[in-house]
C-alpha cells in the first residue's frame, strides 16, 4: 500500500470540500473492495475520505409507504432494524445472506451501491424495488443509476446520502451464494408493487452487472407463483461464466432463483 | 494454514546462521540446505522451526525464500525477515493432487476381483520439489490393493513437469488418489453388476493377515468387515431407502456412498525406502533426560505443528511412570536441542517417533530400577514404578522418582561401574509400514435446481489401533474429513490458458466452512499393529485419505450419473445433471 492522507469528517459538506482539496481523492465507505484494491497496489489515492462516521448518514426511516436507509448504514444495522423487518422483510434476508459477520459490520449500502460490483446484492433489491438514490446534488432512479460493470451514475465527487425504498405489497431475495467470496453467484429480487407492477432483477448473472429480467416479470404479472415460471427460458447469451459457474448454469440460475424469492415473498 | 516466514540470522564472529523457519521437519532442511545448497556446513547452521501453525505437507519441503534470508542476512549483516501472504502462499506453497487416471476393474462371475489395471498421469508442476516423484509412485501405486484380494495389479504412472505451481505431498500424499481410484471402481461396479455395494466390498475383503499385496505391501493386520459393520450401523444403511423416497417427495436427490479405505503410514523402514530409492532413513529418535530434581525432558525428532505431540508424548512418559504431565517437558524443533530427527508427516509420529521414545524410556527406566534397586537393598527384578515411586514388589519399601534422579546425579552412592546421570537416547526404525484402515459412509442430498450437494450425515469407523488421547484422534480425523470434504466439493487450483493462477486468494479459492460440514459421527474399531511397541497405527491423514471417494459415490448415487470430477461444485453437479 502506498502513502496516503486519511480524513475523518464529520459532515457530508466537509467530506466534499475535502475530496476537492485532493489531487487524486477517493471516498471510503466499509472499505472491503478500495482498501484491498490499495494493498495491491491497484489504486493509490492521494486522500482517502472516510464517510463512516458521518452521522447525517446513518440512520433507517420508515413511513407508511417509504423505508429510507441512509447510505453509510451497515448491513448488520440493516438486518438488525425492526423498521426494516416490518415494512420489507426481504432487505432484512438479503443482508442476513450477504459476506460473512466481518463483512456485515463494515460494510454499507451506499458503498455497495456506489461500487456496484456484479455480484453484489443490495443493487438486485434497488433495481427490483424501484428504489430513488439520493446524493448531495440530485435524486436518481435505481434504472437510471447502475450503468454497468462498476459504473453508476454518480459524478466525480459526488455523495449518495441515502436510498429511499416504495413500501411494495410483496417482495423476495435468493441467492445462491458463491462458495468463496458469498457474494451472489446469481441472486434475483422480486417484488410486486402496491400498484400492481412485477420488478424482477437480477445480479451476479449478466455481464453488465445487474439486470432486470423482462421474461420473469411478464410470467409472474399473469401469475404470481414459482409455477409459473416453470416454462419460462432464460438465454445465457450475455451471462458471465467463470470457474464457479458457466453462463448456461447461471442462466439457469435466474429462473430457479427467481422461483425461491417468490416462493420466500409470499 | 498459516503462510510460510523465516529469519535468516549471520552471526560473523561465529560465522553461524541461525534459520528460523515454519518447517515440519527441521533437521532435513537442515540437511538439505546444507548438503545440496551449500549455505553452510550442518555445524554451522542452525535451524529453529517452533510449534508451526499447520504444515499439511507442505512445509516438509525447502523453498527458495528460506535460502535467500539466509543469504541476504549475511550480504547485510543484520538478520532479514520475510513473511508470506497469502497469495504467494497460492503461489509458491507446493499443491497437491494432480491426477489424470484411467482405471478398470476385472471380475468373475461370482464378482471377485480378478484384476485392476490403472494408468495415471501425474503432474510434478514447473519445478522438482523434495518428495514429489516418490508421492505418485511410491505412496500411490502400493496403495491400489485397497482392502481386497487383487490377485493382479497393473499400475502405470506417468509424471509429467508442467508450468504449474509444484505438486508434492499434501495430507495422505497419493494415498487418497489411490483410494479414489479404488472406491470409485468398487462402486462403480456395484451398480453395474446391480448388486449392493457394500456386499461386493465384503465379498473381496482381504480376510487373513499377513497380506502381501501385489503391489510390495504386506498388510500385518485389520478387520476390514468389522469397519464396515460398525458405519452402516451407525449411518443406518438398511434405512436408506426410505430416506431417499422422503427427500424425493420434497424434490431432492437423496445418495449414499461408501469408502473402504487403507493407508501405509507410519513410514518408514529405511531399508525399505532405501530399496526403492530414498536418500534417506525413515527412523526416528528420541533422547529421555531425566533432570537431577525428577522432572522429564523429552527431545523428539518428530515435529509438532498441530498435532499435539505435547499431549501425547507427555501422556505417553507420564502414564508409564506415573507422574503428573506437568513433570514432563516435550522439547522439538531445534537443530541445537535435538541431535537429529525425520521430522513430521505420512501419520508417522505416533508409531515411529513415540516408539523411539519409548525404547528411550526402556533403556532409562532400566537404569533407574539399576539405581533403586542399590539404594533399597534389593534385586532390581523385584523393582517396579508405580505412582511416581520405585518399589520393591510384596514389601512397603520404596524411593520416589526424583531420589533416583539425585542419587543418579550426586553419584555418591551407584553401583559399581555405573556412569553417573539418567539420560538415554534412542533410534526407532520400524520393521513395516502401519496401515490405517477403516469405512467412511456419506449420505448426501443434491439440490436439483441449483446443484448443490449437502452433506447430510457423514460416519467415519477407523481402526487406529490402540489410540492414546481418543480426543486428539478425534480432533485429527475431524479436520481430515473436512479437508476431504473440501478437496471433494470445493477445492481446486485453477490455471488460465496462460498459467495464471486463478485461484490466488480466498475470493476464488472455496476452503470449507463450519456449515460446509455436518456433524460427523466417529465409530472406532481396534486391531493392534504388531509392528511397534505402541500398537498404534497412525491417525493424521485417514480422514483426508478416505473421505473424497464416499463423498463422490454418494453424489453420484444421488444424481445416476458416474461423470463427476473433482471439486464436485454445484456447476459441475448441475450439468451432470442436466447435461
Amino acid at each position: 500500500m502506498y502513502e496516503t492522507i486519511y480524513h475523518r469528517p464529520s459532515s457530508v459538506d466537509e467530506a466534499v470540500a475535502l475530496f476537492g482539496k485532493g489531487s487524486e481523492s477517493k471516498y471510503l465507505a466499509g472499505g472491503h473492495t478500495l482498501i484491498p484494491v490499495m494493498k495491491q497496489r491497484l489504486a493509490s489515492p492521494s486522500d482517502v475520505i472516510d464517510l463512516g462516521k458521518i452521522k447525517e448518514l446513518i440512520g433507517i426511516e420508515a413511513s407508511g409507504d417509504t423505508l429510507v436507509i441512509k447510505a453509510a448504514t451497515t448491513y448488520f444495522a440493516i438486518m438488525q432494524s425492526a423498521d426494516v423487518k416490518k415494512s420489507i422483510p426481504a432487505i432484512a434476508y438479503l443482508t442476513s445472506v450477504l459476506g460473512d459477520p466481518a463483512v456485515r459490520h463494515r460494510g454499507t449500502i451506499g458503498g455497495s451501491i456506489a461500487n456496484n460490483d456484479p455480484a453484489a446484492d443490495f443493487p438486485a433489491a434497488l433495481v427490483s424495488l424501484g428504489a430513488t438514490v439520493k446524493t448531495n446534488k440530485r435524486s436518481i432512479s435505481a434504472d437510471d443509476f447502475f450503468k454497468g460493470l462498476f459504473t453508476t451514475a454518480l459524478e466525480d465527487g459526488e455523495i449518495i446520502t441515502q436510498v429511499s425504498f416504495p413500501v411494495p405489497a410483496k417482495a423476495g431475495y435468493a441467492k445462491m451464494r458463491h462458495p468463496a467470496s458469498r457474494f451472489a453467484l446469481t441472486g434475483v429480487f422480486v417484488t410486486k408493487t402496491k400498484a400492481g407492477d412485477v420488478r424482477v432483477a437480477a445480479t451476479g448473472a449478466s455481464q453488465n452487472g445487474v439486470m432486470r429480467v423482462p421474461a420473469i416479470e411478464t410470467a409472474l404479472k399473469a401469475n404470481w407463483s414459482a409455477g409459473a415460471l416453470d416454462s419460462v427460458k432464460i438465454s445465457d447469451s450475455g451471462m458471465l461464466a467463470d470457474i464457479h459457474g458457466s453462463a448456461a448454469y447461471r442462466a439457469n440460475l435466474v429462473k430457479v432463483m427467481a422461483q425461491r424469492a417468490v416462493t420466500a415473498a409470499g | 494454514m498459516e503462510p510460510r516466514a523465516a529469519i535468516g540470522e549471520y552471526n560473523e564472529a561465529e560465522e553461524h546462521f541461525t534459520l528460523y523457519t515454519t518447517s515440519q521437519n527441521p533437521h532435513v532442511a537442515r540437511l538439505v540446505l546444507s548438503a545440496f545448497y551449500n549455505i553452510a556446513p550442518e555445524h554451522k547452521l542452525r535451524v529453529v522451526a517452533p510449534d508451526v501453525g499447520g504444515g499439511f505437507g507442505s512445509k516438509i519441503f525447502i523453498y527458495p525464500e528460506e535460502m535467500v534470508a539466509l543469504w541476504a542476512s549475511k550480504k547485510v549483516g543484520r538478520p532479514v525477515k520475510w513473511t508470506g501472504d497469502r497469495s504467494e502462499a497460492f503461489l509458491t506453497d507446493a499443491h497437491g493432487r494432480d491426477h489424470l487416471t484411467n482405471a478398470e476393474l476385472a471380475l468373475d462371475a461370482n464378482n471377485k476381483i480378478t484384476g485392476l489395471r490403472v494408468k495415471t498421469h501425474a503432474n510434478l508442476g514447473a519445478y522438482m520439489s523434495l518428495f514429489s516423484s516418490s508421492v505418485p509412485t511410491y505412496l500411490y501405486a502400493t496403495l491400489l490393493s485397497g482392502q481386497y484380494n487383487i490377485p493382479n495389479i497393473f499400475a502405470e504412472v506417468i509424471s509429467v513437469y508442467t508450468n504449474t505451481t509444484p505438486v508434492d505431498a499434501y495430507r495422505g500424499a497419493g494415498r487418497p488418489e489411490a483410494s479414489f481410484v479404488v472406491e470409485r471402481l468398487l462402486e462403480t461396479a456395484a451398480r453395474q453388476l446391480k448388486v449392493d455395494p457394500a456386499e461386493l466390498r465384503r465379498k473381496n475383503f482381504i480376510t487373513q493377515f499377513p497380506h502381501q499385496t501385489p503391489v510390495i505391501m504386506a498388510y500385518d493386520i485389520g478387520d476390514f468387515g468389522a469397519s464396515l459393520d460398525a458405519a452402516m450401523k451407525a449411518i443406518d444403511y438398511t434405512g436408506f431407502p426410505g430416506r431417499k423416497a422422503k427427500a424425493k417427495s420434497e424434490g431432492k436427490l437423496r445418495g449414499i456412498g461408501i469408502s473402504c479405505y487403507i493407508e501405509a503410514c507410519g513410514i518408514a523402514p529405511s531399508k525399505a525406502v532405501g530399496s526403492l530409492g530414498a536418500g534417506v532413513g525413515l527412523w526416528e529418535s528420541a533422547e529421555v533426560r531425566v533432570n537431577p530434581v525428577g522432572t522429564i525432558e523429552i527431545l523428539t525428532g518428530s515435529h509438532s505443528h498441530g498435532q499435539g505431540h505435547e499431549t501425547t508424548f507427555a501422556q505417553l512418559v507420564a502414564g508409564r511412570l506415573g507422574i503428573p504431565i506437568s513433570q514432563v517437558q516435550i522439547v522439538h524443533g531445534d537443530t541445537d536441542k535435538v541431535q537429529f530427527g525425520m521430522g513430521t508427516y505420512g501419520s508417522r509420529s505416533a508409531a515411529v517417533g513415540m516408539s523411539a521414545i519409548f525404547k528411550a524410556m526402556e533403556k532409562v527406566e532400566a537404569k533407574a530400577k539399576k539405581i533403586a534397586a542399590h539404594q533399597l537393598e534389593a534385586s532390581e527384578d523385584d523393582i517396579v514404578i508405580e505412582n511416581g515411586e520405585f518399589k520393591v514388589t510384596g514389601t512397603d519399601k520404596s524411593i520416589a522418582l526424583p531420589m533416583v534422579a539425585l542419587a543418579a546425579y550426586t553419584a555418591h552412592n551407584l553401583p559399581d561401574g555405573m556412569e553417573p546421570g539418567l539420560k538415554e537416547g534412542a533410534f526407532y526404525d520400524p520393521t513395516n509400514f502401519t496401515f490405517p484402515a477403516g469405512a467412511y459412509i456419506c449420505e448426501v442430498e443434491v439440490d436439483p435446481g441449483t446443484g448443490k450437494t449437502t452433506i447430510i450425515d457423514f460416519v467415519a469407523a477407523d481402526d487406529f489401533g490402540q489410540l492414546i488421547n481418543p480426543m486428539i484422534v478425534e480432533g485429527q480425523v475431524h479436520g481430515g474429513l473436512a479437508q476431504g470434504i473440501g478437496q471433494a466439493l470445493l477445492e481446486g487450483a485453477v490455471y488460465d490458458s496462460s498459467g495464471q493462477l486463478l485461484t490466488a486468494s480466498f475470493m476464488d479459492y472455496a476452503m470449507p466452512r463450519a456449515d460446509d460440514l455436518p456433524s460427523f459421527k466417529l465409530n472406532h474399531t481396534t486391531t493392534l499393529c504388531p509392528g511397534n511397541p505402541l500398537g498404534v497405527k497412525g491417525c493424521g491423514e485417514a480422514g483426508a485419505i478416505g473421505s473424497t471417494p464416499a463423498i463422490i459415490n454418494a453424489i453420484t448415487d444421488a444424481i445416476g450419473s458416474e461423470k463427476l470430477e473433482m471439486p464436485a461444485t454445484p456447476d459441475r453437479v448441475w450439468h451432470a445433471i442436466h447435461g
